[in-house]
C-alpha cells in the first residue's frame, strides 16, 4: 500500500513539474499575455476554493453556501497583515523575497478563516440539508456585512449604515509560480486528508449518519472538522486573491460567489477532487473564452451547465478520481490491481440473474 | 458473583403521553445469548434505542459492566462497549467492504490530524495494522475475497453479515442484533446461525437478539424476554416461554400471521 502510493505520488510530482516547466517557458518567453496569466491565477484560486467546498458539499454531503464568506475573512486578514508588515518594515527590503510575506499572510488568512469555521460550524452543523444551506448562507452574509462596516477594513463604522470603501493599497505580491505550488500543496493536503480516517469518517457520515455514530464516530466532531478544514483552504484562497487583485471590497464575497464555487463542485462531481480541479479550470476559463460573444456568453455558460446536469447528474467525474498512474498503466497495458468494484457489480448482476433462473 | 455485562433496572421511556417501554429489567451475563421477542409495536426496537443512546430513558437506568450509561450519546455508548445492527440494514453503501469495517475500528486509530495531512509514519503503521485486523474479521464472515467490493453490490445475506462484522469491529462487549434474519431465505438463515455461534465462541461476547423467526429464537437463545405494549410479560427459558399462556395469547395469537407481513420501522 505504502510503496504503490509513494510511486504514484512521484509520478504525479513529475507530471506537475512538467506542467510547471511548460508554464515557465510560456511565461518567460512572453507567449502568454498578462491577461492569460491573470486567468491562470484565478484558475488556481478557483481550484483551491472548489476543492475546499468539495469537502463540505461533496464528501460530507452538506450543502454549505458560506464559502465566499470564509474566503473574505482570509482575504482581508492576509491583506491587513502584509500592509502592517510593509508599514512596520518587517521582512521588507532588499534581501527578503516578497514571497515570504505572501506565504505568512495567506497562512494567517487560512488560520483565521479556520477559527471562524469552528465558531460557525458548531451551531450551523446541528442542522442539515436545506436548513444548513440557509444558515450558512446567512453566516456568509453576516461576515460580508461585518467586514463592510469595520472601520479598519475601509468601512464607515456600524452606525453609519452605508457601505464603505474598498480596502486598497494591498501589495500585489502574488506570483504565479508560487501560487501554482501553493495550489498544488493545498490540493495534495486535501487529498491526504480525504484518504485518511478523517476523510473516511466524513464519507461514512454522508452515507448514513446513524450507522456512523453506531460505529463509534463522533459525528459532530467530524462535521465541524470537515467544515474547519474547508474554511482553512477557503481562507488561503482568499489570501491569494487579495494579493492578486490589489484591492478588496466586501461585495465580492457575497453569496453569489459561494454558489459559483458550489456549482464547480457539482459540475466536477461531488466527492471527486480531480473533478473539482477540472471543473474549476473549465468554469473559470469558459466565460473568458466566450468573451467574444459578449452578449451570449453567460447564456452559453448556463447551457453548458444544464447539459452536464442532464447527461451526467453526478457531475463530470462523479466520485471517480483521475489518476496519472492508472493512465500510465493503461497505456502500458498493465492489468489494474483494484478493479474489484467493477467486477463486483458484474458478479452481483450475475447472481441476480441466477436467482431469476432458479 | 461476576458483574453482569448488561443490567437494566426499571428502564422506561415516555413519548408525550405514551409509555413506549415501562419498567424493563434485564440482566445479561458474559457470553450469554438472550432473546427479546414480542408482537410488532411492542417496543423491542425502542428498548434497543434506549440501550444504545438513541433515546434517553425517562425512567430507570442501565449499566454496562457496572458503569451507568444513562445520558451518554450514541457514539459514547458504542465506545463503552455496546454495538448494534439495524432492522433495515444500514451500511456505508458507496464505500468498500473493507472501508466499512475499518471505520468501526475508530478507537484503534491513534494517529492525529498532522499524521494524516503529511502522511507521517504513524499514519502508515496504523492504517496497515487496522487493515490487517479488518481482514481478519472479514475472514470470519467469509467476506475476505470481497474486501474491495462496494458494499451496496453485495447480496442481501452478505450485507447482513458485513453489518455484524462492522459492529464487532467496534470492540464491543455486548452486541445487539435487531432482526438479523429478517428477509433471509432458509439457507441464509442457517448460515447466519453458524456465524453467530462462531462469533460467540471466538469473542465470548454477550448478545441480545430481537427476532421474529421463532425457530431461530428457540434454537439459539439461552433465555428469552417477552414484551408487549412496552411491558415485560414473561421471562425464562425457551421451553417455558413456548408454554406460557400469556405469551401465546399476546404473541402467538390468532392475528400473528397478519403481523408478520408488515413490520413498522421505528415503532417495532
Amino acid at each position: 500500500m505504502k510503496k504503490s502510493s509513494i510511486k504514484s505520488s512521484l509520478i504525479n510530482l513529475v507530471v506537475l513539474i512538467i506542467v510547471f516547466g511548460i508554464l515557465i517557458v510560456l511565461c518567460e518567453f512572453d507567449i502568454l499575455s498578462n491577461y492569460i496569466r491573470g486567468i491562470l491565477m484565478v484558475c488556481c484560486i478557483s481550484i483551491i476554493m472548489a476543492c475546499s467546498q468539495n469537502i463540505t458539499v461533496g464528501y460530507l454531503g452538506q450543502i454549505a453556501l458560506g464559502g465566499a464568506g470564509f474566503m473574505g475573512i482570509g482575504a482581508y486578514t492576509a491583506a491587513i497583515i502584509t500592509k502592517a508588515m510593509a508599514s512596520a518594515n518587517i521582512l521588507v527590503g532588499e534581501g527578503v523575497p516578497d514571497t515570504l510575506r505572501f506565504l505568512i499572510a495567506i497562512l494567517a488568512g487560512g488560520i483565521l478563516a479556520a477559527i471562524f469555521g469552528v465558531l460557525v460550524g458548531i451551531p450551523a452543523l446541528r442542522l442539515r440539508g436545506d436548513y444548513l444551506a440557509i444558515i450558512t448562507l446567512g453566516f456568509g452574509e453576516i461576515i460580508r456585512v461585518v467586514i463592510q462596516n469595520l472601520k479598519f477594513l475601509g468601512g464607515k463604522g456600524f452606525s453609519e449604515g452605508s457601505a464603505g470603501q474598498a480596502l486598497v493599497g494591498i501589495n500585489r505580491i502574488s506570483n504565479l509560480y508560487v501560487v501554482f505550488w501553493v495550489m498544488v500543496i493545498c490540493v495534495a493536503l486535501m487529498y491526504t486528508f480525504i484518504r485518511s480516517k478523517y476523510g473516511r469518517a466524513i464519507i461514512a457520515i454522508r452515507n448514513d449518519d446513524i450507522a456512523a455514530s453506531a460505529s463509534g464516530l463522533n459525528i459532530t466532531f467530524y462535521k465541524v472538522l470537515a467544515f474547519t478544514v474547508s474554511s482553512f483552504f477557503a481562507g488561503v484562497a482568499g489570501g491569494i486573491f487579495a494579493h492578486y487583485i490589489g484591492s478588496l471590497s466586501a461585495g465580492s464575497f457575497g453569496w453569489l460567489k459561494s454558489t459559483e464555487y458550489v456549482i464547480m463542485v457539482v459540475f466536477g462531481g461531488m466527492g471527486s477532487l480531480t473533478g473539482s480541479v477540472i471543473a474549476a479550470i473549465v468554469l473559470t476559463a469558459l466565460p473568458e473564452a466566450l468573451r467574444e460573444f459578449s452578449d451570449y456568453r453567460m447564456l452559453a455558460y448556463s447551457v453548458a451547465l444544464i447539459i452536464v446536469m442532464i447527461y451526467r447528474p453526478t457531475g463530470l467525474l462523479g466520485t471517480y478520481e483521475v489518476s496519472v498512474t492508472r493512465l500510465i498503466n493503461k497505456i502500458l497495458g498493465k492489468k489494474e490491481p483494484s478493479l474489484h468494484a467493477i467486477k463486483a457489480e458484474v458478479e452481483a448482476s450475475g447472481t441476480k440473474e441466477e436467482e431469476v433462473v432458479k | 458473583m461476576n458483574t453482569p455485562v448488561l443490567e437494566a433496572k426499571h428502564l422506561g421511556i415516555t413519548f408525550g403521553g405514551l409509555k413506549a417501554v415501562d419498567d424493563f429489567n434485564i440482566t445479561i451475563n458474559e457470553g450469554e445469548l438472550v432473546g427479546l421477542i414480542g408482537p410488532n409495536g411492542a417496543g423491542k426496537t425502542t428498548v434497543f434505542n434506549l440501550l444504545t443512546g438513541v433515546y434517553q430513558p425517562t425512567e430507570g437506568a442501565f449499566f454496562l459492566n457496572g458503569n451507568k450509561m444513562n445520558g451518554k450519546k450514541m457514539h459514547e455508548v458504542v465506545r463503552a462497549g455496546i454495538a448494534r445492527t439495524f432492522q433495515n440494514i444500514r451500511l456505508f453503501k458507496t464505500m468498500t467492504v473493507l472501508e466499512n469495517v475499518k471505520i468501526a475500528f475508530e478507537m484503534d486509530f491513534k494517529y492525529k490530524l498532522a499524521h494524516a495531512f503529511f502522511r507521517l509514519p504513524k499514519y502508515w503503521k496504523d492504517e496497515k495494522e487496522i487493515e490487517e485486523k479488518a481482514m481478519d474479521l472479514l475472514k470470519i464472515f467469509n467476506l475476505e475475497s470481497k474486501a474491495d467490493y462496494i458494499a451496496n453490490n453485495l447480496p442481501y445475506g452478505q450485507q447482513r453479515k458485513l453489518e455484524i462484522a462492522r459492529a464487532l469491529a467496534t470492540g464491543m462487549k455486548l452486541l445487539l442484533l435487531d432482526e438479523p434474519a429478517a428477509g433471509m431465505n432458509p439457507t441464509e438463515t442457517a448460515e447466519l446461525l453458524s456465524c453467530i455461534n462462531v462469533i460467540r465462541e471466538r469473542f465470548g461476547i454477550a448478545i441480545l437478539l430481537i427476532e421474529h423467526d421463532m425457530s431461530l429464537v428457540m434454537k439459539i437463545c439461552e433465555r428469552i424476554v417477552v414484551i408487549d405494549y412496552g411491558v415485560t410479560i414473561a421471562k425464562g427459558l425457551p421451553k417455558e416461554i413456548a408454554e406460557n399462556p400469556k405469551v401465546i395469547a399476546a404473541y402467538l395469537g390468532a392475528d400473528d400471521d397478519l403481523e408478520d407481513e408488515e413490520d413498522t420501522k421505528e415503532g417495532a
